[in-house]
């Protein structure tokens, strides 16, 4: 499997990125880690002219706080977030996700950015990036322009970015107070997508729950917050009942993907079950 | 538009003029004539192909050649040193991990990256290592054992050292 004919730019600074992309517009893509566009490329499914590789602009690669918030550069690969110490302190969701996406090898080279950007139904990042109530930078020849991951994952494989953009950098509120957090996911035996993946941010106080950001990927052909099961469990204690009532909420209101895997009533099933696990990995964290 | 590349593989630099669609894999197999890294799903699935880039285990069926313009690779064939077989080969060896071995080298190149990073690993921790490499004979059982055994032969040589 080969790709078709392209013409391959290292871009050495994000702005000569930002003008090579305003000089080739649609023709171009850009290359990240290129663990979702090189397949799509080999099977021919995407046909990019020009591909403008980020993979030299050491600068994108980064993970920080700053301002009151963490900041993850867009080039930061899935093994970079696995294993921060940053991370795995202050926010475990995101090392937590990043364990359990495709494989090693894919976690060595693959990025957060890339694969936010591409907004693979089934990939395991959109999930976190909603329950964490997450910001996308998006940069062009404009300036920066910061898009909430709520309105970010448009439609299976569409995104909010608009042409001549580039996704610069990732961006997780500082939490307060004590969090609890999970990823879960059913994975795929053969591909390790998500079939169902659900990524849960709680934070508590004086045994109530304060705020739920619950993000569930694989389910629909976009991944989504799931407004019903937050509702359930806002200002509410969170014992077993709770969860396992607000779970049952898990895919109200979305369409549900069905393929050779699982039918969409067993997905449907999936979801309300691995959300109540979900939530109750995170509320024992609470503790 | 060709595109100059250098490559230094298993010690060696490498100065080619390639087509950007050049998949890295083809580079070393077909361009270097290093044939011990294998082509198998061709789909990031199984692992085959798997080399080392600037020390990480990576898929060189989803990487273009051009990407590792600069970069260092190993394969299975540089792997061994001064004629004595890296503890992971020897590794699958005694333990026989291996029965048609097409899957053989990925497996070893991922073996040695999970051992570099946590030279004392459990099973279930090399297991998780593994999930990007199949094998279609072995069952893994034998695979997981060998890997065992190379960390048991790397600690005692650091130890003598």
């Amino acid at each position: 499997m080969i790709p078709a004919s392209f013409d391959y730019i290292a871009a050495k600074s994000l702005d000569e990125a930002i003008s090579l992309l305003a000089t080739h517009k649609d023709d171009a893509k850009i290359l990240a880690g290129g663990h979702s566009l090189l397949p799509a490329m080999k099977l021919r499914l995407m046909q990019p002219k020009v591909l403008i590789d980020l993979g030299r602009i050491k600068e994108l690669s980064y993970i920080k706080e700053e301002a009151g918030q963490l900041r993850i550069g867009a080039m930061t690969t899935h093994f970079q977030v696995e294993t921060s110490d940053l991370l795995r302190r202050v926010c475990p969701l995101l090392p937590e996700t990043a364990t359990q996406l495709g494989d090693m090898q894919v976690r060595n080279k693959g990025t957060i950015g890339g694969s936010v950007a591409h907004s693979d139904p089934a990939a395991d990042w959109p999930a976190a990036i909603l329950a964490l109530d997450a910001e996308i930078v998006a940069t062009s020849a404009r300036g920066d322009r910061v898009i909430k991951a709520t309105s970010f994952f448009v439609e299976m494989l569409t995104t909010a970015l608009e042409p001549g953009e580039i996704l610069r950098e990732i961006r997780i509120p500082g939490g307060k107070g004590k969090s609890g957090q999970a990823y879960v996911k059913v994975r795929h035996p053969a591909s390790g997508f998500a079939v169902v993946g659900v990524a849960v941010n709680l934070a508590a106080d004086g045994g109530k729950c304060q705020s739920a950001g619950v993000g569930i990927t694989g389910v629909s052909p976009k991944a989504y917050r799931a407004a019903n099961v937050e509702s359930g469990l806002k200002g509410n204690a969170l014992d077993a009942k709770t969860l396992s009532a607000a779970a049952a909420h898990a895919a109200d209101g979305v369409d549900i993907n069905s393929d050779l895997y699982a039918s969409a009533e067993y997905r449907k099933q999936l979801a309300t079950v691995y959300t109540r696990r979900a939530l109750e990995i995170a509320a024992s964290r609470l503790k | 538009m060709k595109k100059t590349i250098s490559v230094t593989v298993n010690g060696v630099t490498h100065q080619n003029e390639i087509e950007p669609r050049l998949l890295l894999v083809q580079y070393i197999r077909d361009v270097l004539n290093l044939t011990g890294t294998h082509v198998g799903c061709e789909t990031s699935l199984c692992g085959a192909c798997t080399v080392m880039v600037d020390g990480q285990a990576v898929k060189s069926c989803t990487m273009l050649a051009a990407q590792a313009d600069g970069s260092t690779v190993t394969t299975i064939e540089g792997l061994a040193q001064g004629g004595e077989l890296h503890p992971v080969q020897s590794g699958f060896w005694e333990h026989h991990g291996l029965q048609c071995g097409y899957c053989t080298p990925g497996m070893i190149m991922a073996s040695a990256q999970i051992l570099q990073r946590n030279p004392d690993p459990t099973d279930e921790e090399i297991r998780h290592g593994l999930e990007g490499n199949l094998c279609r004979c072995t069952g893994y059982q034998n695979i997981v054992q060998a890997v065992q055994c190379a960390a048991k032969k790397m600690k005692s040589k650091s130890v003598a050292r």
